[in-house]
C-alpha cells in the first residue's frame, strides 16, 4: 500500500512478460491487453469485443488462461504473463496447423492461450472438460471441429 | 480502453482497504471495491460507471479464506468462481457456479464481485439464500455479521462502503437433496432466461431465482405455495406464476410470456426431481 492517502494513479513498473521483465509507463486505467499490444508491441493477443466474451485476447498469468480485456495491468505486477509470442514451437502450435484449425486467424491466439493453459492444468483432460474450456472462446470462422482435433493430437499423444 | 484515470490501491488488511475506501471518498473520489474488476471494467469502458478510486482487495487475508470453522464454511468474497468450483467444498454452491459465464472468466470473477454487481443476475446468490448464510461485513464502525436474507436478497443493500468480507455457511445444509438449473435463449454460458437453485429440506423445499426478473431473490411466499400439500403440483405451479412478486423480464433475451413458459416447464421439473429424492 502506499504510504499517502493518495492511490496510483500512474506509475512506472516492470511486466514480467514472456520471461523477460519489461519496463513499462501505465495508468492504472490502462488493462493488459492494451499495454501488452500498444507498449510492448506484442500484438498476438487480439482486441476482439473488450467485453469478456470473445477471448481472442487470452493470455496466460501465473499458470491461469485469463482475457487481457478483463484485467488492468497493475493486477498483473508480481506475476508471470505468458502471451502468444512467448510460446517457441509448442506442440499445440504445431497442432493447430496440422489441423487446420484456423482460417482468418484472429482468434488463434487466444484459442491457442487457453489450450496452452488446459494441457498444462489437465494434461489428461476427458472431452467433458475440454468442452468447458473451449466455451470460452469465439471463432467466428468456425474452425471448432478443427480446434477440437488439435488440442486432441497433443492431448491424446501425451 | 478506459477513457479516464482512477487510483488505485491494493490494501493488506481490511481496516487499510476501509480507511482507503473513506480517505478517497472524502476527497470526492466516489471509490469503489475492485474485485474481480470483470464489470468495473465492462462498464468503465463504456462510461456507465466512472469511479475516481478502485480499491483491490485480492491481497485481504479474509477476503481469500475458503475452509471450516467448526460447522461452518467461510468463502472470502476475493475467491474466484473456478476456486469454488475446483474445490466443492458446498456442492450446490459448486454446480451453480459451472455454468456462470465462462471458464477463462471464472478464473477472475470473483464471489463478492457476483453478489454485490450491477448486473442483476448474481447468480451465486442463489445457493447462499437457500442455506441462509451470514455474511462479513466491514465498514468504519467495524465488521458486523448479518443473514445473507437482509442485504443482499434482491437488490444489495449494503451500506455506503461497506465491504462484503466473507460468506459463511453451515454444513449441516451441504448434504441435502438439491437442483440448480440454467436455461438459456442459446449457449449454456449465455445469461440465464430462468435460473432455479432449490434444495430439500425436513421442511420442505426451498427455491431461489435469477434470470426471470430484474433481481435474484427468494421469496417465503412462493416457498409457502410450493409446499401446500392440499394443491396439486400444476396448481402450485400456476398460483406462484400468477402471484410473482416482482415484474417477469421483457427483454431481447426473452419476452415475458416466454420467460413465464420456461418458469413453468422448470418448476414443474425441479418439483418432480426433488420431490422424489428421499431426504
Ligand atoms: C462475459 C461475462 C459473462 C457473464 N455471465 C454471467 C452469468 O451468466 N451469470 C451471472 O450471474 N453473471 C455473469 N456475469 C456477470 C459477472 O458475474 C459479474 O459482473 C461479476 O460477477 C463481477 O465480479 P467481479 O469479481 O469481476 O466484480 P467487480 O467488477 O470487481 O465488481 C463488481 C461490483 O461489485 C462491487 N464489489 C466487488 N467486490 C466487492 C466486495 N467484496 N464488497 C463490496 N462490493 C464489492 C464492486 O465495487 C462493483 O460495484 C458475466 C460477466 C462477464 C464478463
Ligand atoms: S477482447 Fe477480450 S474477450 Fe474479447
Ligand atoms: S479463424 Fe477466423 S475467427 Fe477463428
Amino acid at each position: 500500500m502506499n504510504n499517502t492517502d493518495r492511490g496510483i494513479v500512474k506509475c512506472e513498473l516492470e511486466l514480467l512478460v514472456n520471461g523477460k521483465r519489461q519496463p513499462v509507463v501505465i495508468r492504472s486505467a490502462d488493462t493488459l491487453l492494451r499495454v501488452l499490444r500498444e507498449q510492448l508491441g506484442l500484438t498476438g493477443a487480439k482486441a476482439g469485443c473488450e467485453n469478456g466474451d470473445c477471448g481472442a485476447c487470452t493470455v496466460i498469468v501465473s499458470g491461469t488462461a485469463v482475457k487481457s480485456c478483463l484485467m488492468l495491468a497493475i493486477e498483473a505486477r508480481g506475476s508471470r504473463i505468458t502471451t502468444i509470442e512467448g510460446l517457441e514451437d509448442a506442440p499445440i502450435q504445431q497442432a493447430f496447423i496440422d489441423h487446420f484449425a484456423f482460417q482468418c486467424g484472429f482468434c488463434t491466439s487466444g484459442f491457442i492461450m487457453n489450450c496452452q493453459a488446459l494441457i498444462d492444468r489437465h494434461p489428461d483432460a476427458n472431452e467433458a472438460v475440454i468442452t468447458e474450456w473451449l466455451r470460452s472462446n469465439i471463432c467466428r470462422c468456425t474452425s471448432y471441429e478443427e480446434i477440437r482435433k488439435a488440442i486432441h493430437a497433443v492431448i491424446d499423444r501425451e | 480502453m478506459i477513457s479516464f484515470d482512477f487510483e488505485y490501491f491494493k490494501p493488506a488488511t481490511v481496516e487499510e482497504a476501509v480507511r482507503a475506501f473513506w480517505q478517497a471518498e472524502a476527497r470526492g473520489k466516489a471509490p469503489i471495491y475492485y474485485g474481480g474488476g470483470t464489470e468495473i471494467i465492462t462498464m468503465a469502458r463504456l462510461d456507465q460507471l466512472r469511479p475516481g478510486a478502485v480499491i483491490d482487495i485480492k491481497g485481504l487475508p479474509e477476503c481469500n479464506d475458503m475452509r471450516f470453522r467448526g460447522e461452518q464454511l467461510a468463502i472470502g468474497a476475493a475467491r474466484t468462481l473456478t476456486d469454488v468450483e475446483e474445490t466443492p467444498l458446498f456442492p450446490l454452491l459448486a454446480d451453480t457456479v459451472r455454468d456462470v459465464a465462462d471458464h477463462t472468466n471464472r478464473n477472475k470473477i470473483t464471489v463478492g464481485g457476483n453478489l454485490c454487481g450491477r448486473f442483476f443476475y448474481r447468480e451465486v446468490l442463489l445457493p447462499f439464500l437457500l442455506v441462509d448464510s451470514l455474511v462479513v461485513l466491514a465498514g468504519p464502525k467495524g465488521m458486523r455479521t448479518v443473514p445473507v436474507h437482509q442485504v443482499l436478497n434482491g437488490a444489495p443493500s449494503l451500506a455506503r462502503g461497506e465491504l462484503l468480507v466473507q460468506v459463511l455457511s453451515d454444513r449441516r445444509y451441504f448434504g441435502l437433496p438439491y437442483v440448480t438449473v440454467k436455461k438459456t435463449k442459446m449457449e449454456r454460458i449465455d445469461y440465464p432466461l430462468v435460473r432455479i437453485a432449490a434444495l430439500r429440506t425436513e421442511q420442505g423445499i426451498r427455491m431461489a431465482f435469477s434470470g426471470v426478473s430484474d433481481i435474484p431473490f427468494r421469496s417465503l411466499r412462493i416457498e409457502a405455495i410450493l409446499n401446500d400439500a392440499t394443491l396439486s403440483l400444476a396448481e402450485r405451479i400456476d398460483r406462484v406464476i400468477a402471484t410473482w412478486p416482482v415484474p417477469i423480464l421483457n427483454d431481447i433475451i426473452g419476452s415475458a410470456a416466454y420467460r413465464a413458459f420456461v418458469l413453468r416447464n422448470t418448476l414443474r421439473d425441479t418439483m418432480t426431481a426433488l420431490e422424489r429424492r428421499s431426504l
